[in-house]
């Protein structure tokens, strides 16, 4: 799994130990393996692996998780600072610019 | 009745779709195309409730997106099962990219839910979705609002066979997302077109300038010249579409735009050898400063392709690359104009 990984140190990923209630959703849900369940808590192992896709934050009830998620894009920025938006692919339309 | 439909089934009042589990040639093609970025925006299918082989009551439902590339790649997975396929309406994009926009969302698969009466077809209260739909849906806020419970299967639809025979579990090594040769040869085709515009602006700003020649205060326009300066375009247009994805962990770096920089290296140099470096010295290196700009520009695009970049690391690669990618081909340009004399 090491060519998986980006930057190092830069990602947005929080986790509040105290509000963990150990469900093991994150760790079921993160398509990266940044988390782990040990005594009971999440933890985050990986940090440099995570992507902020946001399924992590999106899935825990408790509200323990945040994140910065967002189109990991270049392209998809350029398109945001071109249109003065949020960085967007501008998936969707008939234009199709998807990757 | 569309191609991959087989037939109809009744159930509770109302009549739902039989699709194969098996895909043809229009599919094939369909895929391919694609793939070469033909047909894109508009290869869908409608949103609503599908079946495949012959279900009840009992039966899975899984849930997809009506990008048919998705539809497709679920329905061949569930080959010999009796299952119900709940498809989203994510605009035709895929599953992962929807969930990120949140196409492929909760607010999206309770409407779907409803809009399909999906209570009345099926006596369980389960569905399972791709993980990588959990980038979009809140499981428990489906539950809450629907009463469906979300169970998150593989990643892969290829291991939902497995999924289900291991008791609806997911293995680690189903829940993790790859990013492997293959993965990454089958993005090369759809982002080399995708480029296009970059890439023929580039070709004909080198055809002109390429040919240019002001020896001795003349113009002069030499042809020979000028298809040198588009080959060196395509080149390191090649070297950061091609190239980079195709060998991206054995490439030097982690940001895509210096492994993108390295590619671009190793196409110069390669190309030092050929007669197809340029009229003089300066030139030259020009068109090498030239190459690296354009294959390290390409090459951090892929970052949008990639399943592994984040939009903070994807930021700060920028903020360092963007200016050095001027840099070079604003330096390149300037030895170019300065070669002519």
């Amino acid at each position: 799994m090491k060519d998986q990984i980006y930057l190092s140190d830069v990602v947005t990923l929080q986790l509040d130990n105290e509000k963990c209630n150990g469900c093991g959703m994150c760790v079921k849900v993160c398509p990266h393996e940044v988390f782990e369940l040990s005594g009971r808590k999440s933890h985050i192992i990986r940090r440099d692996y995570c992507m902020e896709c946001g399924a992590c934050a999106m899935n825990c009830t408790e509200g323990a998780i945040s994140v910065e998620s967002g189109v990991g894009c270049a392209a998809g920025i350029i398109n945001g600072i071109l249109n003065n938006t949020e960085p967007s692919c501008d998936c969707g339309g008939s234009k199709a610019n998807c990757c | 009745m569309k191609s991959y439909q087989t037939g109809t089934i009744a159930v509770a009042d109302y009549t739902i779709p039989v699709v194969s589990d098996k895909l043809g040639l229009g599919d094939f093609i369909g895929a391919v195309m694609v793939r070469f970025g033909i047909n894109r925006g508009n290869y869908k299918v409608d949103p609503g409730l599908y079946s495949t082989g012959s279900p009840d009551i009992t039966s899975d439902v899984f849930v997809t997106g009506n990008y048919k590339l998705s539809f497709d790649h679920l329905r061949k997975n569930l080959k010999g099962l009796n299952s119900w396929i709940l498809v989203l309406d994510t605009k035709g994009v895929n599953v992962w990219c929807a969930a990120g926009k949140k196409t492929f969302g909760t607010s999206e698969l309770v409407r779907s839910i409803n809009e399909a009466d999906l209570r009345s077809i099926v006596s369980h209260r389960k569905l399972i979705l791709p993980q990588l739909g959990a980038t979009g849906v809140a499981a428990h806020k489906v539950k809450e609002a629907s009463g469906f419970n979300v169970h998150y299967g593989p990643v892969r639809a290829a291991d939902i066979k497995e999924y289900i025979g291991d008791g609806y579990r997911a293995s680690r090594e189903m829940r993790m997302v790859k990013f492997g040769f293959y993965d990454r040869l089958k993005l090369i085709p759809n982002d080399f077109i995708q480029g296009k515009i970059y890439l023929l602006i580039s070709i004909a700003v080198a055809f002109i300038i390429a040919g240019i020649n002001l020896k001795g205060g003349r113009f002069d326009f030499e042809l020979k010249s000028s298809i040198h300066g588009m080959v060196n375009v395509l080149l390191g247009y090649s070297a950061g579409v091609i190239l980079t994805p195709a060998l991206l962990p054995y490439l030097p770096f982690r940001m895509f735009s210096l492994k993108g920089l390295f590619a671009g290296l190793v196409v110069s140099t390669g190309l030092f050898f050929t007669q197809l470096t340029g009229l003089n010295l300066i030139n030259k290196i020009g068109w090498f400063l030239v190459i690296l700009s354009i294959s390290s520009f390409m090459a951090m695009n892929f970052t949008g392709s990639s399943t592994y970049t984040s939009l903070s690391g994807v930021k700060r690669e920028m903020k360092i690359s963007i200016p050095l990618q001027i840099a070079l081909a604003s330096i390149g340009i300037i030895l170019l104009i300065i070669s002519w004399f």
